[in-house]
């Protein structure tokens, strides 16, 4: 058994580490207020967004010379992923399952014998992705600086991608992300930005729109502009579920600490009190036998 | 009341305008500066650098935009810009960086003409606010 002083020592420290943890919940806390009201006030103009994108899309009169970036490049070959994490650990789970998702994904292109090609944003998935797939990142950004998840970030993620696309690199391009649903759940998501997927049951207005200039123009403005804000929701979302995600690692943390505390200081008095009897029982048996 | 309709401008971090009783609204619309009265038809189209114009029965506000794209539905004027600026917290430091930025920009002589002259266009305009 462990002596008294080393039990006093491991008390201590089990508790200046859950002090440690209790202060990072706190600050993430505080932390996903923030992230979660800009994560909800940037909701609309991706939707909207989208549902003009859609609404264009539908009025496009001519379908087979619609810009690449919305109907393909026709190939399936090269599949470029963008894979968000965070910059910074201790937050659980939420790297992790963005990585799980990731690869599962990258395994199945690979068994089909198509070539992958990866962008990864924020280190922690550098860093977990370099060892297997060290070969296949071709772009590694992070945005260490910036202390919010700002718009200017997301348009140069997104200016790469188009960069990369217009000089034929890859066909399609999905995006890997934390959806932030609440505190406790995160939901890792794959999304296909090149070439969009228009599967989504959003009702569409049979109502014809005047355009200036003319459809395929706007869109092929607007196309760039929509893997932009794409990007930057992802980034919004991801930001919020990191901030989730580290609270309740952290408030688990926080509580384990606790209840190792109370272990040891149960097993510190047992053999505190252990060592009381062993000196009464000495001493005892040693008048006894005078 | 009747000639009123409804206007959101939203940028990628929030809501940055939502009103509802405009009389009239004058964007810079790529292909020349367009007024959007009540009952317009659906109409969508980009921005250019230029002023936003929204005259209501009380006030008449302005706002620098450098792109954007407006869509017009059922009285709803939806705009989506990425940099948004009020005229009256525009002030003079402000524009000068804006502009010795856009005039760097300018220096690029890569960039295809489209873009070209977007920059020069926003140099312009923001060259004529006093």
């Amino acid at each position: 058994m462990a002596s008294l002083d080393d039990l006093k020592k491991r008390i201590a420290s089990v508790k200046s580490t859950q002090k440690i943890t209790k202060a990072m919940k706190m600050v993430a806390a505080a932390k996903l207020r923030r992230a979660q009201e800009s994560a909800e006030k940037g909701r609309p103009y991706s939707e909207k967004m989208n549902n003009i994108i859609l609404n264009l899309s539908n009025g496009i009169s001519d379908k087979e010379n619609a810009p690449k970036l919305l109907s393909g490049t026709g190939n399936d070959k090269v599949h470029l992923c963008v894979v968000m994490t965070s910059d910074r650990g201790l937050c659980g789970g939420f790297n992790s399952n963005i990585i799980k998702k990731a690869k599962s994904y990258f395994s199945k292109i690979s068994d089909e014998g198509k070539e992958l090609k990866i962008i990864t944003v924020g280190s922690k998935g550098n860093d977990q992705l370099k060892r297997v797939y060290g070969e296949k990142i071709i772009e590694n950004i992070s945005f260490k600086e910036s202390k919010n998840a700002n718009y200017f970030d997301a348009d140069k993620v997104g200016k790469m991608v188009i960069e990369k696309f217009e000089a034929g690199e890859f066909d399609v391009c999905t995006i890997f992300y934390n959806q932030f649903k609440n505190v406790i759940t995160q939901i890792p998501q794959a999304q296909q930005i090149v070439p969009l997927n228009n599967e989504e049951d959003v009702n569409v207005s049979d109502e014809s729109y005047e355009f200036e200039p003319d459809e395929d123009e706007i869109l092929s403005n607007l196309l760039p502009k929509n893997i932009s804000t794409q990007i930057f929701k992802a980034m919004l979302e991801n930001s919020a579920s990191e901030q989730g995600s580290r609270m309740s690692a952290m408030d688990n943390a926080t509580r384990n600490a606790g209840e190792m505390v109370d272990k040891l200081t149960i097993e510190y008095n047992r053999s505190r009190q252990a060592a009381i009897t062993k000196e009464l029982i000495e001493i005892i048996s040693g008048a006894e036998s005078l | 009341m009747s000639e009123e309709f409804k206007i959101e401008i939203v940028n990628p971090e929030k809501s940055f305008l939502a009103r509802e009783d405009i009389i009239e609204a004058i964007v810079p619309a790529f292909e020349g500066e367009m007024g959007i009265l009540k009952d317009h038809i659906s109409i969508i189209s980009f921005l250019k650098p230029g002023i936003i114009r929204i005259i209501t029965n009380s006030d008449d506000e302005s706002y620098f935009v450098e792109d954007g794209i407006v869509e017009f539905k059922n009285n709803n004027l939806s705009i989506l810009t990425s940099s948004i600026i009020n005229l009256s917290e525009m002030d003079k430091s402000k524009k000068e960086e804006l502009i010795k930025k856009s005039e760097e920009e300018a220096k690029d002589l890569e960039m295809s003409d489209q873009s070209k002259f977007l920059v020069d266009q926003k140099i312009e305009v923001l060259k004529s606010l006093n």
